[in-house]
């Protein structure tokens, strides 16, 4: 009965009619001009990308190419496919997602839940912040140092002078890991600010504990912000060049180089390429000078991109109740 | 050990371990700062303040640095970084002022003007834009951008005419700017437009209410409500400009140059480079102990850049806060 009572305010207001237009002023007609052009020249930027790109792709891209091991070769007809950019892809999102899941989704609920001491959770509010501007180059150089500490030897292999290499698909993913916190912390945490109380009072009414109900009620209930954060998270890393290119090594083959016998754990101490890393070095801006693979490449990357912003779109889509609301009220949040 | 971990945990021990997976963060935090500070410490000490100084080519300085063994003495680690901070600087300074135009634009007319068929698609496109991978950008910049600038735009006669200082290709600052400014506006307009909507709908039509027409009820209620957040749309997508690497370095040129603006419309074509391209570049001579206390030197300045952006919108979001905690 409350509901019916409480008047829901209009989306926004109404908009001007046709005729009221001719009575703005000049000045007010262009502006208004003017942001109907921006609006509709990002769509026709991002039309002009896929659309590009597209064409690119469907003549370069083929099943020979995406399921072939690049080799060594001075022209573009010898370099091979991009079976091992488009692996070591997967290989990095996974690593990194299954740091990062875990590390923002335990943050965001202790800063909602406990958020004890008071100068504990703003520092980590803050750092979250201070990650979500770190420029990548930069964790890259951070985590190059660090990984060629003698103590993280484990991670890639140490050379026979002693010096840690510090460069294989394990280091690689744990700094990569770190453009993806933010995403899945700020999309977690908004959701569980955003739980009705009475769904926290009727768990700890019903006698849960504090863990329970976090595991029982709260988490279920975000489940969507947490899938669309984590899907974010995703697109951060596939489009991360920087770290892969440092953490990976410039190797000019693009192949998987496995490191010790244990098959497993070879390819992940190993160093590689991702799609990425491989459309910087066959671009002319790497001195490979492949147009024709870095084109297929990028519309691979392109097509992964696209599929997890349909997937996260959707998903929130569905968290925010179903198909009424998608598009209606304009959220971005974790999206920027 | 299995078996006490599926008992129910106690608060306490919940707390605890989400406690530690929170600071797990801020450790790292610290950490990167202390690493990127004590290597890049050298370089500092060796050069003083003149180290963000004009005098020379940088890109000379750094190839010189590569051959000084692994204890260099005091003066391989001679560099003047002005010509890479000028770049950094002239570039992300572009693109914020062409990105921040057009970004209010867009973002207002997402929020107040787009009927609904054409906001079900500017969202996406919009989330689309912000997640198109910088490489990609830098791909399409270098391959169909900057030839045509090369070919079409620049004149025979512009390229002879600074011949004898510098190639004129294509690649260089309009370009670069250009793809930073497609780059930042989607994060800008997705800040802006969030904070728009936040904007109790009941001002505006007050505006409207009295006769405003609504483009100007936006404008001088709903943007002056959000300023902050506006700043700190701008602060965030700057960070983010100036810390664009990969693209810069694809589509710059790769030549410590200083563009001159005194050179007229020559100025717009001229290549530069910016700090964290020329970490980029310099990638495979970390080895190197002066070009790798050089490097983190740059990833020191844009550390405390990104820094300084991120306090300065905070400070500058604190009366928004004031303001939205007044009004409930």
């Amino acid at each position: 009965m409350s509901a019916s009572t409480t008047q829901a305010l209009p989306a926004r207001a109404p908009r001007p009619r046709r005729s009221s237009l001719r009575s703005w002023r000049w000045s007010d007609r262009l502006v208004y001009l003017l942001a109907w052009l921006s609006g509709l020249s990002l769509c026709l930027v991002a039309a002009a990308l896929i659309l590009y790109l597209g064409v690119r792709g469907i003549e370069y891209v083929s099943p020979s190419l995406l399921f072939s091991r690049p080799t060594a070769g001075v022209d573009q007809s010898q370099i091979g496919g991009i079976l091992d950019p488009l692996l070591g892809t997967l290989l990095v999102v996974a690593i990194g997602i299954l740091l990062a899941t875990p590390t923002g989704v335990c943050s965001a609920v202790w800063i909602v839940e406990y958020g004890r001491p008071r100068w504990l959770a703003r520092a980590v509010e803050s750092s979250i912040e201070i990650v979500a501007g770190t420029p990548d180059i930069v964790i890259a150089l951070f985590a190059l140092t660090l990984f060629q500490l003698g103590a993280f030897g484990f991670l890639s292999f140490t050379a026979q002078g002693g010096g840690v290499y510090g460069r294989s698909f394990l280091t690689a993913g744990v700094a990569v890991s770190l453009l993806a916190i933010p995403p899945v912390f700020l999309a977690t945490r908004d959701g569980l600010q955003a739980l009705p109380g009475h769904q926290r009072e009727g768990a700890f009414a019903l006698g849960k504990t504090r863990v329970a109900s976090i595991r029982r009620v709260l988490l279920p209930g975000v489940r969507p912000n947490i899938g669309t954060g984590v899907t974010l998270g995703m697109g951060r890393i596939i489009g991360d060049t920087a770290i892969v290119f440092l953490l990976l090594g410039v190797g000019a083959s693009q192949r998987f180089d496995f490191q010790g016998g244990t098959p497993g754990l070879g390819a992940l101490r190993g160093t590689g390429s991702t799609l990425t890393s491989y459309i910087y070095t066959t671009s002319p801006a790497g001195e490979g000078n492949a147009p024709q693979k870095a084109y297929a490449a990028a519309f691979v990357l392109l097509l992964m991109v696209l599929a997890l912003n349909a997937c996260a779109g959707f998903v929130s889509a569905r968290g925010a109740g179903g198909r009424m609301s998608f598009g209606d009220r304009v959220r971005f949040g974790a999206w920027a | 050990m299995l078996e006490r971990l599926r008992h129910p945990w106690s608060d306490r021990r919940a707390e605890l371990v989400l406690g530690a997976a929170a600071a797990s963060v801020c450790l790292v935090i610290g950490l990167m700062i202390a690493f990127v500070a004590v290597r890049a410490w050298p370089t500092f000490a060796h050069n003083g303040l003149s180290w963000l100084g004009p005098g020379g080519n940088t890109e000379h300085q750094i190839g010189k640095m590569l051959y000084t063994g692994p204890h260099p003495p005091a003066s391989a680690y001679h560099l003047s970084a002005w010509p890479l901070i000028y770049g950094t600087l002239l570039t992300s300074g572009l693109a914020l002022v062409f990105g921040m135009t057009f970004a209010l634009l867009a973002a207002i007319f997402l929020v107040e003007f787009a009927p609904l068929t054409v906001r079900r698609v500017l969202v996406p496109v919009v989330r689309l834009l912000a997640g198109v991978p910088s490489v990609i950008y830098g791909l399409v910049g270098i391959l169909v951008l900057a030839p045509f600038v090369g070919n079409h735009v620049i004149s025979p006669a512009q390229k002879r005419s600074v011949e004898y200082v510098v190639q004129l290709d294509g690649t260089g600052l309009i370009v670069a700017v250009v793809i930073l400014t497609l780059m930042i506006t989607p994060i800008m307009v997705a800040l802006i437009a969030d904070a728009l909507s936040t904007v109790p709908t009941a001002w505006r039509e007050g505006a409207v209410a009295l006769g405003v027409n609504p483009l100007r009820a936006t404008l001088a209620v709903s943007l002056r409500a959000i300023r902050p957040a506006i700043v700190a749309a701008g602060a965030f997508a700057c960070a983010r400009a100036v810390g664009e690497a990969v693209m810069i370095a694809m589509v710059s040129g790769g030549n410590a140059f200083t563009p001159k603006p005194w050179d007229g419309v020559v100025f717009l074509f001229e290549p530069l480079l910016t700090l964290a391209a020329s970490i980029l570049n310099n990638a495979d001579a970390l080895s190197a102990p002066a070009v790798g206390s050089t490097m983190n030197a740059f990833a020191l300045l844009l550390l405390f850049s990104a820094f300084v952006l991120s306090l300065g919108s905070y400070l500058v979001k604190l009366p928004l806060r004031r303001y939205h905690a007044g009004l409930r």
